[in-house]
């Protein structure tokens, strides 16, 4: 279905691709890669953990129709029966989450606009809790300088740097303009923030783990910014 | 004292100095990897508008730009081009600006209103026939001065403008000056059709005078 790009260009791209995940010691794409570093420490300088992302008027929202919804299996995930999203990694209580458990938590609702890597932007409206809420449930550690987000939708993952994860705007999201996700804008959890682009926010969650080592990404792994911050 | 010996200084100066022409020809590659890649980017997504809100005046609506026009493969690869490159792009139109500046080479180049205006209107007169002699120039014509800072005025909106739709969170006042995200990314392909014509112009205008080619490679003769 849709992705961010076809098959064909991905093979295209494969030599910069293997250039940038470091493998290639070639001059320019070693300068490449430096350069991802040295705008990655740019990124993160620039961030603010307290900056909220500007939310919209509602005039702005995105008809949902038109509001494009990838993911990398052939047709729309849909969550097994028996979903749970499961919190580990280092923490001191492991956790399991219903869906219902999470609804119950204290409700964040944003309306934000959303930025692709391919360049549209749409607005919607997000419902869901406060990953650093769950952080703070599950006792997140000290050392715990990444998150790594975990998906049903063919093994589609993510990681991210703990500063945007802890952002108050970066939630785990069950709602979607006032109604439960549908399926396919990642039901029943996705994980929402205005702070990354869009392929960081990984649809159709079963795991957050907390890591002391970010641990790359589907696109990530494939030589798209592994930061992506916005 | 200290003016006449500045007077002297620009006196010793060549046509085109060293920094300038410097700045010149690293500027060439940078724009064309800076130009390449970012329609490379655009040809992800070559449509104009938020979604479900795309623009009706744009004509290329969902047109990628031909793909002898991309640099860099495909998306990532593009992007880490255009995202390194841009450093320095922006590295050497500082160090350009700073030296148009505190060198007093910016007097004879910049395009001033109230100095320039009629000549750049009668160099605009000869270039359509109107006028059977160019008007006097003064190292350049107005309509000179005006090109080239155009061009300055283009290159500095390319860059806020690109800022604005790199960083719309973390620099949404840069986005907001614009009129937002889709706003700003009319401004900054824009800004590259603004670079392209003035290129192309630039280029005809060389190939009529060819000799500006070896000043600018030279630097010319002094004062």
């Amino acid at each position: 279905m849709a992705s961010l790009i076809t098959r064909r260009k991905l093979l295209l791209g494969l030599a910069a691709t293997t250039a940038l995940a470091g493998c290639d010691s070639r001059p320019a794409s070693m300068f490449l890669a430096g350069m991802e570093r040295w705008n990655e420490r740019v990124d993160r300088l620039l961030f603010s953990p307290t900056r909220l992302a500007p939310q919209p008027p509602s005039s702005e929202l995105t008809p949902e129709a038109a509001f494009p919804s990838y993911f990398i299996s052939d047709t729309i995930p849909f969550a097994p029966d028996n979903w749970m999203l499961m919190v580990g990694g280092l923490v001191t209580r492991p956790s399991v989450f219903s869906l219902e458990q999470l609804k119950r938590m204290p409700q964040t609702s944003m309306r934000i606009r959303h930025h692709c890597v391919e360049g549209w932007s749409a607005v919607a409206e997000w419902q869901g809790v406060q990953l650093r809420e769950i952080a703070r449930m599950v006792g997140a550690s000290r050392d715990a300088q990444y998150v790594e987000f975990r998906s049903f939708d063919a093994g589609y993952f993510s990681s991210w740097d703990i500063e945007s994860s802890l952002h108050p705007q970066t939630i785990l999201a069950y709602g979607m303009n006032g109604h439960a996700l549908y399926p396919d804008h990642g039901a029943p959890l996705r994980l929402y923030s205005p702070v990354k682009l869009g392929y960081k926010n990984v649809k159709y969650l079963t795991e957050v783990n907390f890591l002391p080592h970010r641990s790359g990404g589907y696109w990530e792994d494939q030589g798209y910014d592994w930061y992506a911050g916005v | 004292m200290g003016s006449s010996t500045a007077e002297n200084r620009r006196k010793e100066r060549r046509a085109q100095p060293a920094a300038i022409r410097l700045a010149h020809w690293i500027n060439i590659p940078l724009l064309v990897i800076m130009a390449g890649s970012g329609l490379q980017i655009l040809a992800a997504y070559p449509a104009l508008g938020p979604r479900g809100a795309q623009y009706g005046w744009y004509p290329f609506q969902n047109d990628a730009p031909p793909s002898w026009l991309r640099i860099g493969g495909w998306l990532a690869g593009a992007r880490h081009l255009h995202f390194a490159i841009a450093w320095f792009l922006i590295l050497n139109a500082a160090i350009y600006l700073i030296y148009l500046v505190a060198s007093g080479e910016w007097r004879r180049r910049i395009f001033i209103p109230r100095r320039d205006t009629a000549n750049a209107l009668a160099m605009l007169g000869y270039y359509l026939r109107v006028r059977k002699t160019p008007p006097p120039e003064d190292f350049y014509n107005g309509a000179q001065r005006l090109a080239y800072t155009s061009a300055i005025l283009f290159g500095v909106v390319v860059v806020l403008s690109g800022l604005a739709i790199y960083k719309p969170v973390q620099l949404y006042w840069i986005t907001a000056a614009f009129g937002g995200y889709d706003v700003a990314r009319v401004v900054h392909l824009s800004c590259l059709v603004l670079l392209a014509l003035f290129t192309a112009m630039h280029l005809m205008l060389v190939a009529l005078h060819p000799r500006t080619i070896v000043t600018m490679l030279t630097g010319g003769q002094r004062g």
